[in-house]
């Protein structure tokens, strides 16, 4: 009843091809993002833009990052806390060589860094795949992160090999550093996640996504039909560390501020959490992407907030639940619903379709 | 069927969350950022337990500070940077003071609490530099820090050694993090003005792997060998000490590498093992007394109460202690009992716990005097050695408390912070 496509006629290619093809769509796509742009900056405070909006759009991109990569093209990664390294530290090599420039421009020139990093440990894609590659990625993620501790240049040879980020400003406001106001610093990333997401969703839609997923789904058959396996193996690892570059610049510069290699873009912080956001999500989706991202950044939040502040718990009680729900739920997912919260999505609208008179 | 269910779930998740209203507070809130998870866990704990018996005490025994009771809200980091912020941002309104009993929070919390006027207290951890009031308004690390420490070390060596140490090996096992990198460049320092060699060993987090760290020891045999670790990393290192047979004696951990957790796992190899502290162990003090009779006998002990009497929980008692010190100060200063963030940073900068004030709060001959002045929010820098006694398992104080290499490390601090001065463009105070 409410979502209902029958009537909607499509009278050209365009109408047919558009991201989203149903009004119903539209509507819900359009209010979302006029309340993401002319509400959510008004009501912002800086508990919501630090604990969740800021890293739900951060992990968002770089989860989209990953999709690219694991999702579309079918090329394991474990590397994502590496890449995330390499924005972060261009980023800050950038800024501080270059006290001037612009910080939306600093952040996509550490993508297109760590784009050029991705394609050098795309390199043995091409002769290794599968648990294979998923090793090799491993490799760079420990190398990355080794290097960036090791060689003090990384860290403008400061004694403690932390970076921290000065201020920059975007049209007069702060969008780095501490005086950041909330709205500044969520909108600055709410921009370059609905680029770069138009972006990726109109890639995958185009004949590079399309040869992505050729490789993913037979890589043998792909390359008979025409399908150029080193070419596309490599743009997808360039366009997924793009992305994942920018995320950890984002990360550095907008969300934390100061980070410590080791810590910050630890195997455990970073790359496993955002392979379970798109597992979670959903493999081979842009929605899934935002879901999962969205279900692993407020998740620990939510189940705090409910045992310690509603139910009064006590921290600790509550993180080892947390710990143990945490473990559960991802099981439970996995049985239910393999294909993730994106699926659920789309089984939610084909039952919205029959509502209220299900057959 | 299934979305219905999870139509009724997530409303009745909607409706549970809107129902819960904040109770307002008018009472002195100490958040506690803690680590009772985790790696870190087996320091984090006595050290949270510490803090938490000293308020709870402190509301029952003279309820709370000049008649406002202390809340201390506990929010659990895991020792995680991304956590602390958010427990950070959670409790920062109308909070007193943040103990983030981590490095990498400190460094993270520095920046936003001054923007946001919230006093952070790190005891004698963080960053070092901030010692300057000049420049960080809004962060303490008395009663001494990291560079005292590392100069305090060299200095229990040269005495050691007769005033010489020309062409000694020392080691310096560290956390590879901003914490246990904080020394390396005093100690560099120190190595250029006394001529020893220096062996830098980084561990990785979270610090159990050290084998090669310790191969290495094993071949090099430094004369001396410094540690700068926390959590499990400690007892892995005393117990890799041990199995290789180096002298203990020789091995010198900073205040956060020398708790009864640390050497009880090696057993009889961690006798003589030595680190600095700034506090006494033991429960042969006032403080213990009134905690026992207002507290653990009426069963209200935090956690299991069996680290009463440790060293890091006897730290945590005197970390609290200066906290509750700091706002009955502001107390004074401001005439009014419900003070602000901005009032309890001017008590803070007030504080001069003497060693009579001391002893009138039940901490007499615990920790040497100190007082927080506007350039000066660094404390005594005054530390002594212990060292463990396996056999009757306790730490013994070996040495009278003493100053590190002021000349060095006033330099550098100096350095150091006009450097931030200049980077993050703040104005000087204390003129």
């Amino acid at each position: 009843m409410i979502y209902k496509e029958t009537g909607q006629y499509k009278s050209s290619y365009k109408s047919d091809h558009a991201i989203f093809p149903l009004i119903q769509d539209k509507i819900a796509f359009s209010t979302l993002m006029l309340i993401a742009f002319l509400v959510i900056p008004f009501v912002i405070d800086s508990y919501w833009e630090k604990a969740i909006l800021v890293p739900f759009l951060i992990f968002s991109l770089a989860a989209i990052g990953l999709n690219i990569l694991t999702g579309y093209c079918g090329q394991v990664s474990l590397g994502t806390g590496g890449f995330m390294a390499v924005g972060a530290f261009s980023t800050y090599k950038i800024m501080t060589s270059f006290p001037d420039l612009n910080i939306m421009i600093i952040v996509l020139i550490s993508g297109l860094i760590t784009a050029a990093v991705g394609i050098l440990f795309g390199l043995p894609s091409l002769r290794i795949k599968g648990f294979y590659l998923a090793v090799a990625t491993l490799a760079s993620q420990f190398f990355l992160v080794w290097l960036f501790n090791k060689v003090p240049w990384f860290y403008n040879y400061s004694d403690t090999g932390q970076i921290t980020v000065s201020e920059r400003v975007m049209f007069g406001v702060p969008v780095t550093g501490a005086t950041a106001p909330p709205y500044a610093t969520y909108l600055f990333c709410l921009v370059l996640v609905v680029a770069l997401g138009f972006a990726a969703k109109n890639l995958i839609r185009s004949k590079t996504g399309r040869s992505w997923m050729a490789i993913r789904d037979m890589d043998i058959a792909a390359e008979i039909i025409g399908v150029p396996p080193l070419k596309t193996k490599l743009t997808a690892f360039a366009i997924s560390s793009f992305y994942i570059g920018v995320a950890g610049a984002l990360y550095f510069a907008v969300f934390l501020g100061a980070i410590e290699v080791t810590e910050s873009f630890d195997i455990m912080t970073i790359s496993f959490p955002v392979l379970f956001m798109i597992i979670i999500g959903g493999l081979g989706s842009m929605l899934g992407s935002f879901l999962g991202a969205a279900f692993i950044v407020t998740l620990p939040i939510g189940l705090k907030f409910i045992m310690v502040d509603m139910v009064g718990l006590s921290a600790v009680t509550a993180k080892h639940f947390e710990i143990s729900i945490w473990g559960l739920l991802m099981i439970v997912f996995l049985i239910v619903e393999p294909h993730g919260l994106a699926r659920l999505w789309s089984i939610a609208k084909e039952k919205l379709r029959r509502w209220p008179f299900p057959y | 069927m299934r979305i219905k269910q999870l139509l009724v779930g997530i409303t009745a998740g909607v409706i549970a969350i809107s129902s819960y209203v904040e109770i307002a507070v008018a009472d002195l809130k100490f958040p506690m950022l803690v680590y009772r998870t985790g790696a870190y866990a087996p320091n984090g704990i006595p050290n949270a337990d510490g803090f938490v018996d000293y308020y709870r005490m402190i509301n029952a025994r003279d309820g709370g500070i000049g008649g406002e009771k202390i809340v201390h809200p506990e929010c659990e980091t895991g020792y995680k940077t991304q956590v602390g912020v958010e427990c950070y941002e959670k409790n920062k309104k109308d909070a007193m003071v943040f103990q983030p009993m981590s490095t990498g929070i400190t460094y993270q919390l520095i920046p936003k609490a001054t923007a946001d006027g919230v006093t952070v207290y790190s005891t004698g951890y963080g960053r070092t530099s901030a010692a300057n009031g000049k420049v960080f308004k809004w962060v303490f690390n008395a009663p001494v820090t990291y560079w005292d420490g590392a100069s305090i070390a060299i200095r229990h060596i040269l005495k050691n050694n007769n005033g010489n140490i020309r062409g000694k090996k020392i080691a310096l096992v560290y956390h590879n993090s901003a914490y246990g990198k904080e020394p390396i460049r005093t100690l560099q320092t120190l190595a250029t003005k006394h001529g020893y060699k220096l062996m830098l060993l980084p561990v990785d987090h979270p610090g159990q792997e050290q084998k090669a760290t310790w191969l290495k020891i094993r071949k090099a045999r430094p004369d001396n060998i410094l540690m700068w670790g926390w959590g499990v990393m400690n007892s892995v290192a005393v117990k890799s000490a041990a199995s290789i047979k180096y002298p203990m004696d020789k091995f010198i951990g900073i205040w956060w590498s020398g708790s009864e957790n640390d050497v009880l796992p090696a057993g009889q190899g961690a006798h003589g093992y030595k680190s600095l502290t700034f506090n006494a162990p033991g429960t042969d003090y006032q403080v213990h007394r009134d905690i026992k009779k207002y507290v653990h006998d009426k069963g209200q002990a935090s956690g299991d109460g069996s680290h009463f009497g440790t060293v890091l929980y006897n730290r945590g008692l005197f970390q609290a202690m200066v906290q509750v010190e700091a706002a009955k100060v502001a107390q004074g200063i401001h005439g009014t009992s419900k003070i602000t963030s901005a009032m309890y940073r001017d008590g803070m900068e007030a504080v001069n716990l003497s060693a009579e004030r001391m002893a009138e709060l039940g901490f007499k001959d615990f920790a040497p005097p100190f007082k927080n002045t506007c350039e000066n929010h660094g404390g005594s820098g005054l530390a002594a050695v212990q060292q463990w006694d396996a056999k009757n398992k306790k730490w013994n104080m070996i040495t009278e408390y003493m100053y590190g290499d002021s000349d060095v490390v006033q330099k550098l601090i100096a350095e150091d912070s006009s450097k931030y001065a200049k980077e993050q463009k703040i104005a000087l105070r204390c003129n």
